[in-house]
């Protein structure tokens, strides 16, 4: 084996093209610099939107889960009563799941807020309350639990928790539209610094320019070198940045062990993974600002 | 001259069709900007496969000259022609498409900085997509036919003047252009070397290129026997020589219209 003469050694790299763009200088590390922080800022916008967005859900679900009836006291029967009848006629309705009375102490809790820490004269006509917990398919709306009780001839007030599931709902859509518009924002940021970038390169390589053109060159192969270069950078940017944004949220994950932050951004493990497309957005949206602008200016140029 | 004018006029057409001049001028001036003219009513034509030097003193336009047929400049006055195309008609985006018919060794080389002597030779080739492995038996070739076989991954800081300007001229004819225009390409290297050039530039030309080389190489120019252009202070002065092969080289722009009405 050991007989047959060594091939002469090619060395592949020595004659595979170097790149047509002279390699990154100084002010290349601070675009990159500044792409990471971007690729971050989008990725922890993308992040902290799905996390909003499942606290928005959990609420809505605990809310959409269950109503409050108040039941008062008539002429005919006392609160507690009422109450009893209430929840047995609610328990019957269809897509309510559960329906309890609360004892008087539930509900005097309720109102100590509003009389003060003294003991209440037990004469005072607390209203009842009654827990309905519904159907999560298909939740019974207010207007029939209302019905249901009116016939069984009880005063009580319907609270189905609809007037807070609108306002959490409103909320939810407008941290969605805050999210994408800050990732908006940031897109358009990137898009700009790389248009800036490209008509700075085309301007210091205005000799390689020319001479690529006088070499026949179209505006297209010249575009498509920035577009090349400027791709791999982004796509550099959106692994680290990506990475950053998933480390950052996963200590915060950590270190606040589902106490305060979990109760407003409920970050489960598998949102860490959302960065994953950072780096090949980071690269298309590169490649198209820069191949836009090359094109454009060299139209300019000649 | 006794000959049918029907017949005649249809041989000239046929013969504009298909032999039309490569390079023609008319009545072209050229000028920087608001500065005077560098180029003034000049009107010459390169007829395919001819081989002429351009002589001038220095200023008197020769790189101008040179810059409008490679499309890095355009006539302020007059009529360029290439291939038989006004290059004023030909769109941006046809540019670069004559630009590859056509091969330049500058005055200042113009070597791109970031690219091995190698890389810089096939420009041309990476400019039309060609990839490595096509065009690496080529280069390699060519450089070492301009004695640069042992500098082929050199950058060009680290290359002599001389080298230079041979890596320019293989940068210049790596892609078989059509023409090949030459700002004195002599000037950083020996005779010997300069011999060598010249014998390159006639071998391209014997494959059917045309050639027109700027020099003020009195001597290669008179050894080579080739035609001259004579530029003086932007008009062309004297249009001298019969090439070799035969080919009667246009008439001198003066000479012309006499020339015409004797056929
Ligand atoms: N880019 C330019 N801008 C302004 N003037 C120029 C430029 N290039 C050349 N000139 C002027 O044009 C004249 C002819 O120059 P050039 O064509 O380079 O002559 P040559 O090559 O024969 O030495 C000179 O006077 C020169 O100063
Ligand atoms: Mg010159």
């Amino acid at each position: 084996m050991s007989d047959t003469p060594a091939a002469p050694q090619l060395d592949v790299k020595r004659w595979w093209p170097a790149p047509m763009l002279p390699e990154s200088d100084g002010r290349q590390l601070t675009l990159l610099f500044v792409l990471v922080v971007l690729c971050m800022l989008a990725s922890l916008s993308v992040i902290g939107a799905l996390a909003a967005g499942r606290a928005a859900q959990g609420w809505k679900a605990q809310l959409v889960g269950s109503a409050t009836v108040v039941v008062r006291a008539t002429d005919k029967e006392s609160a507690d009563a009422a109450a009893a009848r209430a929840a047995e006629t609610l328990a019957g309705v269809k897509g309510v799941t559960e329906a309890r009375a609360l004892e008087r102490d539930k509900a005097e809790a309720l109102v100590k807020p509003f009389l003060g820490p003294d003991p209440l004269p037990p004469d005072l006509p607390v209203p009842r309350l009654v827990a309905v917990e519904l159907d999560k398919k298909a939740p019974a709306g207010a207007a029939a639990l209302q019905a249901a009780l009116k016939a069984a001839g009880v005063d009580a007030t319907v609270d189905d928790h609809s007037l807070w599931t609108r306002q959490i709902m409103s909320a939810g859509a407008l941290a969605d539209w805050v999210a994408t518009g800050l990732f908006a924002m940031i897109v358009a940021a990137a898009a700009a610094l790389i248009a800036f970038a490209t008509r700075q390169g085309l301007a210091t390589r205005q000799e390689l320019v020319t001479v690529l053109h006088l070499a026949g060159a179209t505006d297209a192969f010249i575009a498509r070198q920035f577009q090349a270069r400027f791709a791999r950078m982004a796509f550099f940017a959106g692994f680290w940045g990506g990475t950053l944004a998933a480390v950052g949220a996963a200590a915060l994950k950590l270190y606040d062990r589902g106490q305060t932050i979990a109760a407003l951004l409920p970050l489960e493990w598998t949102d860490l993974f959302a960065p994953l497309p950072c780096p090949f957005t980071a690269a298309l949206i590169a490649a198209v600002a820069a191949r836009l602008t090359a094109e454009g200016a060299l139209r300019r140029m000649t | 001259m006794s000959r049918n004018p029907d017949t005649s006029q249809a041989e000239g057409a046929l013969q504009s069709a298909e032999t039309a001049p490569v390079v023609a001028f008319e009545g072209v001036s050229m000028r920087y900007g608001r500065e005077p003219e560098v180029l003034k009513d000049v009107g010459f034509s390169l007829p395919r496969g001819s081989f002429h030097f351009l002589m001038g003193a220095s200023g008197s336009g020769k790189s101008t000259l040179l810059k409008l047929i490679y499309l890095a400049e355009q006539a302020s006055r007059g009529r360029v022609e290439l291939f038989g195309r006004d290059v004023a008609q030909v769109k941006p985006k046809d540019r670069p498409f004559l630009r590859r018919r056509i091969g330049v060794v500058f005055q200042e080389f113009r070597l791109l900085e970031h690219l091995s002597a190698f890389d810089n030779a096939a420009l041309a080739l990476r400019v039309l997509g060609q990839k490595p492995t096509s065009y690496r038996q080529d280069v390699a070739e060519l450089l070492s036919w301009v004695g640069l076989s042992h500098r082929m991954h050199a950058m060009p800081q680290a290359l002599s003047g001389g080298e230079k300007q041979r890596l320019a001229i293989a940068r210049a004819v790596i892609h078989r252009p059509d023409i090949l225009l030459a700002d004195e390409p002599t000037g950083n290297v020996d005779f010997a070397m300069s011999l060598r050039i010249l014998r390159l530039f006639s071998e391209l030309n014997r494959m059917g290129a045309t050639v027109l080389i700027a020099s003020h190489d009195e001597e290669m120019v008179a050894r080579s026997g080739k035609p001259v252009l004579h530029l003086e202070n932007g008009r062309l002065t004297r249009y001298e020589g019969v090439s070799r092969s035969g080919s009667t080289p246009p008439p001198a722009p003066e000479a012309e219209a006499d020339e015409e009405a004797g056929l």
